[in-house]
């Protein structure tokens, strides 16, 4: 293996592609990635911080003033009883999707690559979640009484509607979260514990010292770890699919046409995975080039990330086209003017957006001058996020603006209190994201070095075959590098 | 900085002690959500917050001497609760026509012979406050066969007025959903101490039958 190696995006038949590039030795990988949080925070790091962080604030004051008035000062009413609340709840939910896949689906079908990537997209996940989880709450009208949501014992005698998938939408969100959550704390607690045998302050020791739980990297210790992470991800795969299947209910279960679609489970589900991974390559590309990650966050990461958004670019395409084609093969006239009044009506333009940010920029993405031009990939990744965020915009807005009756047809406009909640929103998820590259392991370093050719022909522990499930190999590597 | 053998003997070790707070976390972290779990439970029930209520009058009328001792019947005041949504309270009036004469001096009786001749009423507490989006109907009830007890208790054995029952939902729901067991002949609705002379689940079901009662839980029957 020669250190040289800089594109590893080819395809080469005699030999792998390294998922690491540069000096290969573990000890580069635990420097690398510690230098992350190591290093003392720079000027641009603070100043990212004060800008989210007031956006943040923002939020909470915008939540405070919508609690103190009312829904009132939000732009919807009848006949657009949903707008941004449930359009930033849907983007939120559906960010969080990359984390999850990565963490579980692609671990369990062994895409090695997946190392370097899934702790800062599980962090996403999260954050994400966190996000998602407030416009479902706030958009209530009485949100202190949020907790009516939840089947539990009560004076009333009363049980939330268990056939309404607003329900279902409760409990695969919480699920959703509680999982997530639980997975990327798992799978942190062996690089926590590198953390702390790293710090150097007495605070940074206790606090890393608790979050590792005691962890001494024991063969019992991995013997465990392994058993219950493999455990954990075949429990979050079925949540990659369900939790934006059941988002989708909340649409597919009405009668609303432009809503009552039988395509919506997994039209949702890949629009989700197709945001999630602008999301994570909106985030990981500035990251991997301030924190100096490129040799983890390889060309070859970035070139797999491309791939996935374009085949689930091309999914969402199908979607939307097929919508259209099934307005017109139902020979329901309600439907074809739903559809022909999202395209062509009074918001054509959020349409357009939509089509071309969603179904025509990733097409850039077969070619290869795309998939390996950072810049290109990055400005590509923006332009999803903003497609994505108006699929769902167009989904709610503009099924309902036109009711039945056209006495009961209105517009939707955003107040400024609905627009600074959403980017309030934002604040929060990259003040918790600005937060997390400084305090926790941003790459999960034990399971980058699980890849790395000479722990691959390592024998001992993992002559067996390894973590991943590889045939046990003959020939020990010559250089074990220095642990 | 890598870590080597020094700086390894420098790391941060846990004090003995810190073992102690283990089993006090997952004391912790098992009791603490039991705890409040009863709490809210117990502590936020109807039953503890609801039953019991007893405020001051401002005048120490007792239900015990005229309801019981007496034996006026509850109409004699209470006289709209057969054709209206609202028991009435009875105007100073309806004290007077008695105590203009019986005990015309007693001093407990000044504040009724002062809102008797300024004509402003006496400011009585309510006991029996359901929430301003519940719509109860005395009419409905006391016409069908509920008998007063069934709600207020004994009144006719309280000196001072307190509720009994916990006038929650869940408690309005069991009777609509089940009536017969207090279900009584109209006749009987203000007779305190009445007991049916037969089969309470028989002559429930006859009575239900004869009058037709089918109580609904339609959320618009009392939330409109």
């Amino acid at each position: 293996m020669t250190t040289a190696v800089i594109d590893n995006t080819n395809d080469n038949p005699r030999a792998r592609s390294p998922l690491v590039l540069g000096d290969t030795s573990l000890t580069r990988v635990t420097d690398l990635v510690c230098s992350v949080y190591e290093r003392p925070a720079t000027r641009g790091w603070y100043i990212a911080f004060g800008i989210s962080a007031s956006l943040t604030l923002l939020l909470f004051a915008m939540i405070g003033y919508l609690f103190a008035r009312g829904i009132g000062v939000w732009g919807l009413n009848h006949p657009v009883g949903w707008a941004f609340d449930i359009t930033n709840f849907v983007f939120w939910v559906g960010i969080g999707h990359a984390g999850t896949l990565i963490s579980a689906i692609l671990f369990l079908f062994r895409q090695k690559w997946r190392t370097s990537i899934n702790r800062s997209a599980e962090a996403m996940t999260i954050f994400a979640v966190a996000c998602a989880g407030i416009f479902p709450l706030i958009h209530i009208g009485r949100p202190w009484l949020a907790y009516w949501l939840f089947p539990y014992p009560n004076q009333m005698a009363m049980w939330p509607g268990f056939r309404s998938p607003l329900l279902w939408d409760v409990f695969a969100v919480s699920t959703y979260a509680t999982v997530s959550l639980l997975f990327w704390y798992m799978g942190m607690v062996p690089d926590l514990a590198t953390m702390r045998d790293r710090a150097t302050t007495r605070p940074r020791q206790i606090a890393y010292g608790l979050l590792s739980l005691g962890w001494r990297g024991s063969n019992r210790h991995w013997l465990r770890f392994e058993k219950a992470y493999l455990l954990l991800a075949a429990l979050a795969t079925p949540l990659v699919l369900s939790v934006h299947s059941v988002v989708s209910f909340d649409f597919a279960v009405s009668v609303l046409p432009g809503w009552h679609t039988t395509i919506f489970p997994p039209y949702f589900v890949a629009g989700a995975i197709f945001s999630g991974f602008a999301m994570v390559l909106t985030l990981l590309i500035p990251v991997r080039q301030i924190f100096g990650l490129k040799d983890l966050i390889t060309p070859k990461h970035l070139d797999n990330m491309t791939r996935i958004i374009l085949a689930t670019s091309l999914m969402v395409g199908y979607s939307y086209a097929i919508e259209f084609f099934i307005a017109w093969y139902s020979g329901n006239s309600f439907e074809l003017f739903a559809f022909l009044n999202r395209s062509l009506g009074p918001y054509w333009w959020a349409y357009w957006i939509m089509v071309t940010c969603n179904v025509i920029v990733p097409q850039v993405f077969w070619f290869k001058f795309f998939r390996s031009n950072t810049t290109a990939i990055f400005i590509t990744s923006l332009l999803v996020n903003v497609g994505m965020w108006f699929e769902r915009f167009v989904i709610i807005v503009t099924s309902l603006h036109r009711d039945y009756l056209p006495s009961s047809w209105g517009m939707f406009k955003p107040t400024a209190v609905d627009l600074l909640t959403m980017l309030g929103s934002f604040g929060l998820f990259f003040t918790l994201f600005l937060l997390f590259i400084r305090f926790l392991p941003f790459v999960a370093m034990a399971e980058v070095k699980s890849v790395m050719p000479h722990v691959l022909h390592e024998a001992g522990p993992t002559a067996l075959g390894d973590y991943w499930g590889d045939a046990p190999r003959d020939h020990r590597a010559p250089d074990k590098g220095a642990h | 900085m890598p870590t080597n053998n020094s700086e390894t003997s420098r790391r941060f070790v846990f004090p003995k002690w810190s073992n102690l707070l283990r089993p006090a976390l997952a004391v912790l972290m098992i009791g603490g959500p039991l705890y409040l779990t009863a709490l809210a439970w117990y502590g936020g029930s109807p039953k503890t917050l609801d039953i019991g209520y007893a405020p001051v009058q401002p005048v120490p009328y007792s239900h015990a001497l005229h309801a019981g001792k007496l034996g006026l019947d509850c109409r004699y005041c209470h006289s709209s609760v057969e054709s209206a949504a609202f028991a009435a309270v009875p105007p100073t009036q309806t004290c007077m026509n008695c105590h203009a004469k019986v005990r015309a001096n007693s001093e407990k009786l000044a504040l009724v012979r002062e809102s008797y001749a300024t004509g402003m009423p006496i400011p009585w507490v309510k006991v029996h406050d359901l929430p301003d989006y519940v719509y109860f109907n005395h009419s409905a009830h006391v016409r069908r066969g509920v008998g007063c007890v069934e709600c207020h208790g004994r009144v006719d054995r309280m000196e001072v007025v307190s509720q009994v029952e916990t006038l929650s939902m869940a408690w309005c729901l069991d009777c609509h959903r089940n009536p017969t067991p207090r279900l009584r002949p109209p006749e009987f609705v203000t007779q305190m101490d009445w007991t049916p002379g037969e089969d309470p689940a028989a002559l429930g079901q006859r009575l239900r039958q004869e009058r037709n009662i089918n109580p609904s839980t339609d959320c618009y029957t009392c939330h409109r």
